[in-house]
């Protein structure tokens, strides 16, 4: 699923001020339907996380927590079962999953004597079940199974997405008889940056050689992309010389243009993959 | 000195004895006694002659070659007598030397305009040739000379010619007037009162108009002249004897009383013998008339004359008396190639008839005799001629003039051209190739700490980014170096705060600096001139890279003419302008180790041996290989040894010399008791011994170009240069005899050494005064031995490489083909190295014993491919075993410290007391252990050496040398494995041990558990199953649907929960994909759900039941959790969770509150042995202390008392859940 960059900003056009709902989810394939469900929310992911980045600080203020707070009260004061701290998050446009954690910290600053941990406040929301408060728990609960962009469950539902493509792509190396060393290897024998895998014998795809491929599930939209590069790929060329990386939900076209430099971008597993020919004299 | 010339004109003198006589300061037996009488009385002239020759056919050929003066001869005009010396009274400032032209009544207001015209050209300074000065980003701001030239940086402006006249850039002849072609190679004094040395000779009493209209094309240093004319010119006594006045050092002078004593009085100003003096300022006979003049040797004028000057000359040249043979070369072709003659205006040109042989007339009367002198030097110089590059070759024997000058020179040219298989080829430029990572000495454990390992991460991060973008940019116009990186690169810098970190850097740094500026990334290059072959070579896919490729070669190249400055080619500006911009201490000391380490290993690497002479095919394979590596350990020399001079003189570069002698002489007081910062001298002499000067002295060469104005002057180094001059002058390239050095080793030598007499830095009267001193100095050289420089290590390709200005032959060549001027610099590329591989290995150095010495001797008469085949199996299977032991000992003790530490844990309690205790405790358990270490390293040694050592060898070996050789490898084998286990192998297992004490400790974390057993999949699996990730995004979307806020129109249909359970066991059956946390939020929601349904809360789609699921569809569902807990979750599931508060509280909202599914599943729970009885009476028991409505605890207490009423037995359980079913809802009530 590669785009171009215009059929990117078309749907990212989209996505301005979109809360991070299933409904949301639902009309965005509506709009798009010839492009991969996975794609299109990866997509809304990454650009609900830059509209997040840019205005998350204002949510922080004491000012805005504190008012918060307030329209919490009032709200669960008024009927403890609606979706009070949901519907304050999409009315104030900040993540259903970010603002249970404002809450419930500002909560339990009121009603412990200790100002809660980092970790406690994380444990909770992993396990709402621990919050003192059971109106509290069942809104900060319905916070985080209804924001499809943050949160615990989310986080594990990318992570294991990566995993699963890792796992694929090992099957694809093995199935196409490439020796290779994983991150797992490769980080026991000390390696500072660790790609998913170096192979052991380069190989060529599409006449360009490479000795590492990284796998990405997800979209590579021009942040991320900047930010892989800088963090990873580059690194990874710094000690292993050119490679491949592959963005399973597709990129935008216009950022494969690393491939002299030594950075190859694909959508799917390249098939135009040269081998090193042992002479057999 | 115009009289010895005159003598051998006059034939009074022969031109051997002549030679003779230049050449050595004592009289040869040979000599005749009439010579020797001549001779004699010239005496103290002698070592004056060649640098008057030089100056006088420079001075001669300015008519042909018109602007300014044609090639750089960096020779003092004359008697350039040392301070102190006797036959001359000190002068007064260093360097001061003779004047060709001293300013002359006519000529004063030139001269005292010519040299600030060009020192503005030249220097920063104000000036009015400042435009050329720009600084190039990043370069030296006070470069040696000042000159911008000198570092590549510093991009030149093109445009020359002054506003006044600017056809005159297009109409040039191809001559070396220009300064962006030949850029200054002199310096300049800063001041008035520098009577500076110059380098070039400038013959020419520019004429005012001229050096107005066009200052830059000017040629380069100061002229000669450098007196102010409104200054008395220093009074000179040098030794000339023959009641001469003082100050005549100039040939007009000289002239003038030459003119004297033959009581000819001719009455024309002195400078008209200049003819470009002469030149209106627009240049009329030039200006838009490329066309040549035909050459005729039938209109050359004085060919007796012209012949003998040809023969001294060339004499000179094979005596190696000339500082630069390729200088001169450059200057025959030169007059080979000149366009026309300029005509002047008085016709003083006519040969005067009276004297026809004599120096009053112009040499060069007309082209006829330039090219027919130029042919005449060239027929003596075959030898040399035919050693040049095929293209140069071609381009010489297809030259019109020479075939019609000289039919026979023109056939062996073309002869040797055919026979020629010198291809010089291009290489590709280079691209960035990032150092590998290599565990060995990049990984934790060679660092200090964690902060300096993470440091050092980012920096090879950093140092690449820089290099990318320097990549990208440097070739953008107004980019500067030091704007763009400088304080990143100091940023960087500063994180460097350990030695250790330091060190580290440095060493990719200079493995990068090897890589990038030595390999031309792989591709072996293209060939000059043989376009069809490049064509068939890259086949037709890669025609666009060819055209890429021509498209670099036809474009305009800066060329630093015959004798350019030292410069940082290419990536080499990258490593300058870093090392500049960091402008640390640290890092520059820490360089200058490194690369003095690499020099000295390079340099005493053992290259080929000598081989006993057979000129079969088998070693002339071999002789490729040896040529290869020594090209390559040359160039890595070189390259190493032009950064440690550029480093170690960095402190002490500064524009200029310095001004007085005072200053001069504090400053060499300071500068010689600093040490070398590598013993160069020690290193130079040993090579000369052991006779590898082939290698040392280039790379010496590379390293003394890069030094600053006293290193010359300072005893260390100039002891060295006064080697160097020996040398050069013991390398007679006619000399062909056992023992000799073979002819390109010295054609390189003698390239290189004259590039260096031309270098800024070294002072221009080095080459001509020392030479006195040298028939005292001799180099022991170790006679039997044949050393590198017997052996023809040194080939075409490497002699163009090492100097690519040789190929400016071919350049002014192939120019006069094209008609072009030449201006445009060419289209020759510079040439680089085109070695890939890395150096390889260095052979270990064996300890000495008796043993070692057979060996030795068994080696010495065998091919050299067998002591480097034994060596690198020995090396190479030494450092496999001590791999094999880390992988199979290493690893058995490491899991013995696995399971003992385990013991330790289950004796002790999960904690197991104090880590480095337990570490401790394990490490003089298992430390024994790795004695076995040697004897299973002798073993694998034993085994795996040999098969090696016969599989590289030919098979027609003789069985004994084989079974010598393999047990010679055995032993170096054993012995560099063994020395290496024993000294490490118990801090290895130490290591080794202490990562698996932390790994087996951290593993009895939280989560070790769920790393605990993991079961995978069964064999017939096909990993079909639902992705995890999948799952949990739809039991979420359950989860959210069930929680709200839903549309009304949303809901879940039965179907698809149980499908969804369905597709859970599939994915926690087949474990492909499963990772720990997936699984352990798929446990989770789980039984969020189990809880959703017991309190009845999933919204289920369609007619039949709006409102909830049927109560027998949610106990399936719990059924299938239920198991899928028990038997397919291979984490902990949370099931107390199903007790909590908040998944309780959920049936408070329901009315009716129904409470028969939470009893069942509390008793399936029971009864799956998914819960403990006890377990669950504490959830209960806990819920109790909850805040719920009134009638809700109620409730709660009955279930409480119910559960616990149950009999501890399945059956009655069985029933009563039998009976919960049947009475649906009212269990509570009934009870």
């Amino acid at each position: 699923m590669i785009l171009t960059k215009a059929q990117y900003d078309e749907i990212a056009q989209c996505l301005v001020s979109v809360p991070p709902t299933r409904q949301s989810l639902r009309k965005l394939k509506q709009r798009f339907p010839s492009q991969s469900q996975a794609t299109l929310l990866s997509i809304f992911s990454q650009e609900y996380q830059k509209h997040i980045k840019r205005t998350h600080a204002k949510h922080h203020t004491s000012e805005a927590i504190e008012s918060y707070y307030q329209r919490y009260l009032n709200g669960v004061g008024r009927n403890g079962a609606a979706p009070v701290l949901l519907e304050l998050a999409n009315e104030v446009d900040y993540a259903p999953s970010l603002m249970a954690p404002v809450i419930l910290e500002r909560f339990l600053q009121e009603h412990e004597e200790t100002p809660p941990s980092k970790s406690v406040i994380n444990s909770m929301l992993r396990d709402p079940s621990q919050i003192p408060d059971g109106v509290l728990a069942n809104q900060v609960y319905q916070c985080i199974v209804n924001d499809c962009c943050y949160g615990p469950l989310v986080d594990c539902i990318k992570h294991a997405i990566g995993h699963e493509h890792e796992v694929l792509l090992r099957d694809m190396l093995l199935e196409k008889n490439l020796s290779f060393l994983d991150e797992d290897q490769l980080r026991a024998k000390g390696y500072d940056k660790t790609p998913d895998f170096i192979l052991q014998v380069p190989v060529a795809v599409e006449g360009h050689i490479i000795h590492w491929i990284e796998s990405k599930a997800s979209f590579g939209d021009e942040c991320s992309h900047q930010a892989y590069l800088h963090d990873q790929f580059w690194s990874y060329w710094n000690r292993f010389g050119p490679g491949l990386v592959i963005y399973w939900y597709g990129f935008i076209q216009e950022l494969d243009c690393n491939r002299e430099r030594g950075i190859l971008l694909k959508a799917c597993f390249p098939t135009d993959i040269v081998t090193l020919c042992h002479s057999v004299a | 000195m115009a009289a010895v010339l005159e003598s051998l004109l006059r034939e009074e003198v022969s031109v051997a004895a002549a030679v003779r006589w230049i050449a050595r300061s004592a009289q040869s037996s040979e000599d005749d006694p009439g010579e020797a009488a001549a001779l004699s009385s010239l005496r103290p002239l002698r070592k004056e002659f060649v640098p008057f020759l030089l100056n006088f056919l420079r001075e001669q050929s300015s008519r042909v070659l018109p602007q300014g003066p044609p090639t750089p001869a960096k020779a003092p005009g004359s008697s350039a007598a040392l301070p102190g010396r006797p036959g001359g009274p000190p002068r007064g400032g260093r360097g001061a030397r003779s004047q060709l032209f001293p300013p002359t009544e006519s000529s004063s207001a030139a001269a005292a305009e010519a040299p600030s015209a060009r020192r503005g050209g030249r220097r920063r300074g104000p000036g009015p040739g400042r435009e050329r000065g720009g600084r190039g980003p990043g370069g030296l701001e006070e470069g040696v000379g000042g000159e911008s030239q000198l570092w590549p940086g510093g991009r030149r402006s093109r445009g020359s010619g002054s506003p006044g006249s600017p056809s005159l850039v297009r109409s040039d002849p191809p001559n070396l007037s220009n300064l962006e072609e030949f850029p200054p190679v002199g310096s300049v004094p800063p001041g008035p009162a520098g009577t500076k040395p110059s380098r070039r000779i400038n013959p020419t009493p520019v004429s005012e108009e001229r050096s107005l209209s066009k200052p830059k094309t000017c040629f380069t240093s100061p002229p000669i002249n450098c007196v102010p004319s409104s200054q008395p010119s220093v009074p000179d006594t040098s030794p000339w004897g023959h009641g001469l006045p003082p100050g005549c050092r100039s040939l007009q002078e000289e002239r003038e009383m030459l003119r004297k004593e033959r009581s000819k009085q001719l009455q024309q100003s002195p400078s008209t013998t200049c003819a470009t003096s002469e030149l209106g300022p627009p240049l009329p006979s030039w200006t838009g008339n490329l066309t040549a003049e035909s050459a005729d040797p039938a209109r050359v004028s004085s060919r007796q004359r012209l012949e003998l000057i040809a023969l001294v000359y060339s004499s000179c040249i094979a005596e190696n008396l000339v500082p630069n043979l390729f200088l001169e070369l450059f200057f025959v072709l030169q007059l080979l190639t000149a366009r026309r003659m300029v005509a002047t205006k008085d016709g003083d040109l006519e040969p005067s008839p009276g004297a026809p042989d004599s120096l009053e007339s112009p040499l060069f009367q007309s082209v006829h005799d330039c090219v027919f002198f130029a042919v005449q030097v060239l027929e003596h110089q075959f030898q040399v001629l035919s050693y040049l590059d095929k293209g140069t070759l071609k381009l010489l024997a297809e030259n019109e003039r020479l075939l019609c000058f000289s039919p026979a020179l023109q056939g062996r040219l073309r002869a040797a051209y055919e026979g020629s298989v010198a291809k010089v080829s291009l290489a590709m430029p280079p691209s960035a190739q990032a150092v590998s990572f290599q565990p060995e000495t990049d990984n934790r454990a060679n660092f200090s700490s964690d902060r300096a390992f993470h440091t050092f991460k980012k920096q090879r991060d950093v140092f690449f980014e820089v290099l990318r973008e320097w990549e990208d940019r440097h070739e953008e116009p107004g980019w500067d170096f030091e704007k763009g990186l400088g304080s990143r690169i100091r940023a960087m810098m500063g994180q460097l705060s350990a030695a250790c970190s330091h060190s580290h850097f440095v060493r990719l740094f200079q493995k990068q600096l090897l890589q990038m500026c030595q390999s031309p990334g792989g591709t072996g290059g293209t060939v000059l001139g043989e376009a069809p072959d490049v064509l068939s070579m890259l086949g037709a896919d890669k025609l666009g890279r060819l055209r890429r490729l021509q498209e670099r070669l036809v474009a305009p190249q800066s060329s630093g003419g015959p004798c350019p400055p030292p410069t940082f080619p290419g990536c080499q500006g990258f490593f300058r302008d870093f090392i500049l911009s960091a402008s640390s201490f640290q890092f520059n000391q820490h360089l200058m180790d490194s690369l003095s380490l690499k020099i000295r290993e390079l340099n005493s690497l053992a290259l080929p041996q000598p081989e006993p002479s057979d000129e079969d095919g088998e070693s002339d394979v071999d002789w490729q290989g040896e040529r290869r590596q020594f090209a390559m350990v040359l160039l890595s020399l070189r390259l190493l040894a032009k950064f440690l001079g550029f480093v170690a003189f960095l402190p002490y570069r500064g524009p200029e010399p310095p001004p007085t002698r005072e200053l001069q002489d504090s400053i060499l007081a300071l500068r010689s008791q600093v040490p070398p910062a590598l013993d160069v001298r020690a290193l130079l002499q040993q090579g000369l011994r052991a006779r590898r000067a082939v290698l040392t002295v280039p790379w010496l060469v590379e390293f003394l170009s890069l030094a600053d104005h006293i290193v010359p002057l300072l005893d260390y180094y100039r002891s060295i240069f006064t080697v160097l001059l020996h040398l050069h002058r013991s390398l007679v390239l006619s000399k062909e005899s056992e023992g000799e050095m073979c002819f390109l080793n010295k054609l390189l030598l003698l390239a290189v050494l004259g590039w260096l007499f031309q270098i800024p830095t070294v002072p221009e009267d080095l080459f001509f005064l020392e030479e006195g001193q040298l028939d005292a100095l001799e180099v022991d050289t170790v006679a039997s031995e044949l050393g590198l420089d017997g052996m023809p290590v040194v080939d075409q390709h490497l002699l163009y490489t090492c100097c690519p200005y040789i190929g400016e032959l071919r350049k002014l060549l192939a120019s006069w083909v094209s008609g072009s001027s030449g201006r445009s610099g060419g289209f020759v590329r510079k040439i680089t190295p085109t070695t890939t591989t890395g150096l390889g290995a260095q052979p270990p150095r064996t300890s000495q014993g008796l043993q070692a010495q057979l060996a030795q001797a068994f080696f010495h008469n065998q091919p050299p491919s067998l002591r480097r085949t034994v060596e690198f199996v020995a090396e190479r299977i030494g450092s496999n075993c001590v791999k094999h032991i880390k992988a199979t000992l290493v690893a058995d003790l490491v899991r013995q410290a696995e399971s003992l530490l385990q013991e330790q844990l289950v004796t002790q309690g999960q904690d197991g007391g104090d880590p480095a205790q337990l570490l401790e405790i394990l490490c003089s358990q298992l430390c024994p252990h790795g004695a076995q270490a040697l004897t299973q390293g002798r073993e694998f040694c034993q085994k795996k050496s040999p098969g090696a050592v016969r599989a590289l060898l030919p098979e027609e070996t003789p069985a004994a040398v084989l079974s010598s050789a393999e047990n010679i490898a055995v032993g170096l084998a054993t012995e560099k494995a063994c020395t290496w286990l024993s000294a490490n192998i118990t801090a290895l297992i130490r290591r080794e041990v202490k990562a698996a004490v932390s790994r087996t400790l951290r593993a009895q974390g939280p989560e070790a558990a769920a790393r605990g057993e993991r079961r995978g999949c069964s064999r017939a699996c096909e990993h079909h199953a639902p992705l995890p990730s999948h799952l949990i995004s739809e039991i979420k979307d359950v989860l959210s649907l069930a929680v709200g806020p839903r549309d009304p129109e949303e809901g879940v249909s039965p179907d698809h929960l149980e499908q969804l359970l369905g597709q859970l066991g599939q994915t926690l059956q087949c474990r492909q994909f499963l990772c720990p946390p997936a699984e352990q939020h798929l446990a989770k929601c789980s039984v969020d759900l189990a809880s959703l349904l017991v309190a009845d809360h999933i919204p289920v789609l369609g007619p039949p039941s709006p409102r909830g699921l049927e109560r027998g569809q949610a106990r399936r569902l719990l059924h299938v959790l239920l198991s899928l807990w028990k038997d397919d979750f291979q984490v902990p599931v949370p099931l107390q969770l199903l007790l909590s508060p908040r998944n309780v509280g959920l049936l408070a909202d329901t009315r009716p509150r129904e409470w028969d599914l939470l009893l069942f599943l509390l008793r399936e729970l029971v009864e799956k042995g998914l819960m403990g009885r006890t377990e669950i009476e504490d959830c209960l028991g806990s819920l109790r202390d909850a805040q719920w409505p009134k009638d809700f605890s109620e409730e709660l207490a009955t279930l409480f008392h119910l559960f616990l009423a149950e009999p501890h037995r399945p059956e009655p359980q069985l029933r009563a859940c039998e009976l919960v079913q049947t009475n649906r809802g009212t269990v509570l009530a009934q009870s």
